[in-house]
């Protein structure tokens, strides 16, 4: 979909709003300034002065605590100035449209918006109208797109699990209403994983997500039969009233990852999850802190991912004065 | 067929009838010579000339050299069809004119080869009561030139609670009566509503669609939906909706149109209930016919229709049934927007399509990829929604009122959606490459559009 969209025409990235159609070079490349970044930030001294002077803001339609957090943690490090705004339902029902917002706050000479929404194709929307050098980045569309998880999700796998095309993957849960199943598998996908699962009842399985390249497994022991890494969803429990499940404790039976089931596991594979977990429910408490968990790696490598990701939108990847030029151009 | 007469209530007279243009006192005749007249009720299609009067067609075929007419029109190489007869187009007034008014919309009905439409009654206000639909018929005859029918609300203000009083509405005119978009969600009203109408002789047309099947569903339920996150609708919403309407059908023997087909499998259900010889008639939006869910990808939000684009396996189905019969006409399902209404993420766009320039053009496009043959698409557009309207217009022949359109098949046009005449500039046809043009229309003998010398 629309890659041009989000790349401009010298390859690079203007926007980032789904994994769908980045190339694995550019993968690759994100994922590697992330390594890099993600080693800077063990010293000492924390702050990169590569976006300095640039404003981030953090645009939170839905309510949201850790995601927000990594996002202007991320931007502080980059020594940006970032600004939170908590765009409750409130705004709309005071008749301001996304438009106007875009528009209002466009004005306040933004170089970044970082956008949450609950309707899929919303940073679609504010990419495609917002004013030329202003970056779009997309923090979780409705069920669409959530693609900085995606990249941490490929960040972690590749730092425990090198060798993408070995692995098989397993995305276990509510991949219907999820945008981090779908972010992980087109990404997983672009980087040659070998095999990509979606384990889940039927009612949480969308029509016809063979079509991106995945298998569907009803059965979690099946599912989870020769698997690398599993990647958990969060069940969100006010979502599952319209009869997509009996009980929580039933899926817990059928698909929650407990220690028998983590038992069964190759005793390499890693187990993920992009938090905030439901103790009991998709995971057992002893597996989400044990030794094969790297819940808490993810969050870490969030920060770097997002840095990387911004830094690289905002043309600043290195210290070295060569996007002088291109920033101002984007001021002229 | 003549307009109903006037209705003998105090509200209508009680307001002046503001005729938009003078009615010239003397009859002044029009001949077409040498057109190519596509007349689906004769199975005429081959050159012929017509003698037309604001009173009706006075003669078709071969008409003597010695007639004599106010106006001779040489239409050597176009095309003559009767006007267009459209089954659903919303022209926003009452309520919503910042929309669309009845003068925009009429205006590109009639720059569209559309003589005759059908509103849907879900006006604001509803058009469930006969004050209501003297109020519509009313600003629909101050502005001329259009033939008009409304069809009337099935339950009070479409609630799906209470039936409208039909048999008023019938006597304002109501030439149907129809619950629109909304659904009936008690299946006894459902069927005491169908019952009712039955004994009136009025056809309910039906949007089948289970509300519960497809809430807050904005896109076909397959891989672009899930691929793109949205919210689906699925085919069964459609197929479980067709089902139990066709069943009140059997219990009831009422006549129902099923509006806006969708699914190859809503079309096998259609044929099975021709077959049974059940009264039942259906439609197809133009655009139904040429775009799919793949269309909506990129979050398209000119392809947000309800019901949601389907697949080409769907679209083909439909295509066939437009071929076969199946499906007696094809709409417009007309719904022009203001701008503003496609400024948002997908899900919050508002559906719908402005259709009325487009419906020709679409349909011209079948019969040149030699989708549909040439008799049976005009048929489509004409004589089959007058048949389910019951108005008796749609045909060429000595007596019937003399509206028809005069086409150049073979004038080819890009679609600009700016240089549309309706105010709804929503169109996912933009750029489309399409093939024929109206040069002129004729309502009851007058000429209300003419692209030749305007």
């Amino acid at each position: 979909m629309s890659p041009e969209l989000q790349i401009d025409h010298h390859g690079r990235l203007r926007h980032l709003l789904t994994l769908e159609g980045l190339s694995r070079e550019l993968l690759t490349e994100i994922l590697d300034t992330a390594e890099d970044l993600e080693k800077a930030l063990r010293g000492p001294e924390k702050n990169v002065p590569l976006l300095r002077g640039r404003t981030i803001m953090n645009l939170f339609f839905e309510p949201s605590t850790r995601t927000r957090t990594t996002f202007e943690l991320a931007a502080k490090r980059l020594s940006a100035d970032v600004l939170n705004l908590q765009m409750s339902s409130s705004s709309t029902s005071k008749g301001e449209t996304l438009f106007d917002t875009l528009k209002t706050l466009e004005s306040m000479q933004a170089d970044m918006f970082v956008v949450r929404h609950e309707a899929s194709g919303a940073a679609h929307f504010f990419a495609q109208h917002a004013a030329p050098g202003v970056a779009i980045l997309n923090a979780g569309d409705g069920r669409h797109a959530h693609p900085t998880q995606g990249l941490l999700d490929l960040f972690t796998i590749r730092r425990y699990k090198p060798g993408f095309e070995k692995l098989r993957v397993a995305i276990v849960g509510d991949v219907l209403h999820s945008r981090v199943a779908r972010s992980d598998i087109h990404g997983l996908r672009t980087m040659g994983a070998a095999e990509i699962r979606v384990v889940a009842p039927p009612t949480l399985v969308p029509a016809g997500i063979e079509q991106m390249g995945v298998t569907v497994c009803h059965n979690i022991d099946d599912g989870l039969d020769g698997i690398d890494v599993v990647i958990l969803l969060r069940l969100q429990k006010e979502r599952m009233l319209g009869a997509f499940l009996p009980s929580m404790s039933e899926f817990h039976r059928d698909f929650g990852l407990t220690r028998q089931r983590l038992a069964r596991l190759h005793p390499e594979a890693i187990v993920m999850h992009p938090g905030p977990i439901n103790r009991g429910v998709e995971i057992e408490g002893d597996v989400a802190y044990g030794p094969q968990s790297l819940i808490l790696q993810q969050v870490n490598h969030g920060i770097a991912v997002r840095m990387a990701v911004m830094a690289m939108i905002l043309g600043q990847t290195d210290p070295a004065p060569r996007s002088g030029k291109r920033r101002l151009r984007r001021r002229a | 067929m003549s307009r109903q007469p006037p209705i003998k209530e105090w509200s209508a007279g009680a307001h002046a009838r503001k005729p938009s243009r003078p009615v010239s006192a003397e009859r002044s005749s029009i001949l077409i010579r040498n057109a190519h007249i596509i007349d689906p009720a004769s199975g005429l299609d081959g050159p012929g000339d017509i003698l037309i009067d604001q009173s009706g067609i006075v003669a078709v075929g071969r008409v003597p050299a010695r007639s004599k007419a106010g106006q001779v029109i040489d239409a050597d190489g176009l095309w003559l069809i009767p006007g267009i007869v459209d089954l659903c187009a919303r022209f926003r007034e009452p309520g919503q004119t910042r929309k669309a008014t009845f003068a925009s919309e009429t205006h590109a009905a009639q720059a569209s080869g559309i003589t005759e439409i059908l509103l849907p009654p879900d006006t604001q206000p509803v058009v469930d009561s006969p004050a209501m639909a003297i109020r519509v018929q009313r600003i629909a005859d101050q502005t001329g030139g259009l033939d008009v029918r409304l069809i009337g609300a099935l339950t009070r203000n479409l609630e799906g609670e209470a039936l409208a009083e039909l048999s008023a509405l019938r006597a304002a005119g109501a030439v149907g009566v129809s619950n629109a978009l909304a659904p009936v969600r008690d299946s006894l009203i459902a069927r005491r509503a169908l019952d009712y109408a039955r004994g009136l002789g009025l056809t309910t047309h039906v949007f089948a669609q289970d509300a519960t099947l497809a809430a807050g569903g904005c896109a076909h339920e397959g891989p672009v939906a899930t691929r793109l996150g949205l919210a689906s609708v699925p085919v069964a919403a459609e197929v479980a909706a067709l089902r139990f309407w066709i069943s009140l059908v059997e219990d009831t023997g009422a006549r129902v149109h099923f509006c806006r087909l969708s699914t190859a499998r809503g079309v096998e259900l259609i044929e099975s209930a021709l077959a049974r010889q059940l009264p039942v008639s259906a439609d197809v939006a133009a655009h139904q016919l040429f775009l799919t869910d793949q269309d909506v990808d990129g979050f398209n939000a000119q392809c947000h229709v309800q019901p949601p684009l389907r697949t080409a396996g769907d679209r083909d189905a439909l295509r066939d049934a437009v071929r076969s019969g199946v499906i007696s006409a094809i709409c417009s399902d007309h719904q022009p927007h203001e701008i503003d209404a496609k400024i948002n993420p997908f899900a919050m766009t508002e559906p719908g399509v402005s259709g009325l320039e487009t419906l020709l053009p679409l349909v011209l496009e079948l019969i040149r990829e030699n989708q549909v043959p040439r008799l049976d698409a005009v048929a489509r557009l004409t004589l089959g929604p007058a048949g389910i309207a019951g108005t008796g217009s749609g045909r060429l022949a000595p007596g019937c009122p003399a509206n028809l359109a005069l086409i150049d098949p073979d004038c080819e046009w890009t679609l600009d959606p700016a240089r549309l005449r309706s105010s709804g500039h929503n169109t996912p046809f933009a750029g489309k490459r399409l093939h024929g043009k109206v040069l002129r229309t004729f309502h009851h003998g007058r000429e209300v559009f003419n692209a030749v010398d305007p």
